[in-house]
């Protein structure tokens, strides 16, 4: 098996922060993969995440690009985790995975 | 105010007077001038968590060395930390990085022996490029198909470095494998658990 290179924690977007009718785009909901509590959520406060995704047309050379954004806050009593991204991500990324990088670090 | 006295001729003028030093204004200012704020701020260093202690080692979360084990050897004054790999180990030179984009293990290397007080902030600052007026300039010809030479006293520096930090390093079984080893996150591991 090749060696991994991985730095970040994978994680799915699962939708907007949402009330019966209206939907929020401005914050995210994601969980994260191997966090099941609030508690356990409350180390990648802060956090930055990623959205990468590959588009038809190149920018600067490259076809892939990047949406980043921030965790905030913790959501409900699943681990479920609330993210603010620069640009509000797409609905169609819902179930996409995002990346929740390591930094900003504070161990 | 502060005044200066000045001898006065004339018999009868009492031989000295005590005048204040600057005139006074004949007039006041029709409006107030506002009073300016005074900086009441100071710039004071920056102050690191407790984990980042000198002779740490370290992991490089993000930029070109992500995931390579570092030995701290300092923290700076511009509020970065100043690494090295060894660049004999890992590959990492002298660096500074920046605290945000590291992981603290308990991993400790002793650096007593190691002397760092030639490094810093400025050491590492860029050269500023000279402006040069020309079309060669202009289109970027020469600079770009030059290879960037590293100077020879960074070499230097770095080797001398390199070898009080080995001789440490060689003190302790196996830390030099695992310094030369990168960390990465594999299937199902939790960095929220983990005790780094």
């Amino acid at each position: 098996m090749t060696e991994t290179h991985r730095l970040y924690v994978k994680g799915k977007h699962l939708a907007h922060q949402r009330g019966k009718r209206n939907t929020h785009p401005g914050v995210s909901l994601i969980q994260i993969e191997g966090v099941s509590s609030p508690k356990e959520a409350q180390f990648y406060f802060g956090k930055r995440v990623a959205y990468v995704y590959r588009a038809k047309k190149e920018i600067k050379g490259s076809k892939i690009r990047v949406i980043w954004g921030k965790i905030t806050r913790s959501h409900g009593n699943s681990g479920v985790v609330r993210a603010k991204f620069r640009s509000n991500l797409p609905p169609k990324t819902f179930g996409a995975s995002v990346r929740i990088m390591l930094y900003p670090s504070n161990i | 105010m502060s005044a200066v006295t000045k001898e006065i001729g004339g018999a009868s003028n009492g031989g000295k007077r005590v005048i204040p030093a600057s005139k006074a204004s004949k007039w006041y200012p029709a409006e107030d001038i506002p009073a300016l704020k005074k900086a009441r701020k100071t710039v004071r260093p920056a102050v690191l968590r407790a984990s980042l202690k000198p002779g740490a080692v370290l992991i490089i979360l993000a930029g070109r060395f992500r995931g390579k084990r570092v030995v701290l050897l300092k923290a700076l004054e511009d509020g970065t930390l100043l690494v090295t790999g060894p660049f004999k180990v890992n590959g990492v030179p002298l660096r500074r990085v920046n605290p945000a984009y590291v992981i603290a293990t308990s991993t400790v290397v002793s650096v007593d022996s190691v002397d760092v007080s030639t490094f810093t902030a400025a050491y590492f600052a860029r050269e500023k490029k000279s402006k040069k007026e020309g079309e060669a300039e202009f289109f970027g010809d020469d600079e770009k198909k030059q290879k960037k030479v590293i100077s020879e006293t960074r070499v230097t520096d770095q080797k001398t470095v390199d070898t009080a930090l080995l001789a440490e390093i060689k003190k302790v079984p196996a830390l030099k494998a695992y310094l030369a080893s990168s960390f990465s996150l594999k299937k199902g591991d939790k960095p929220h658990l983990m005790k780094f």
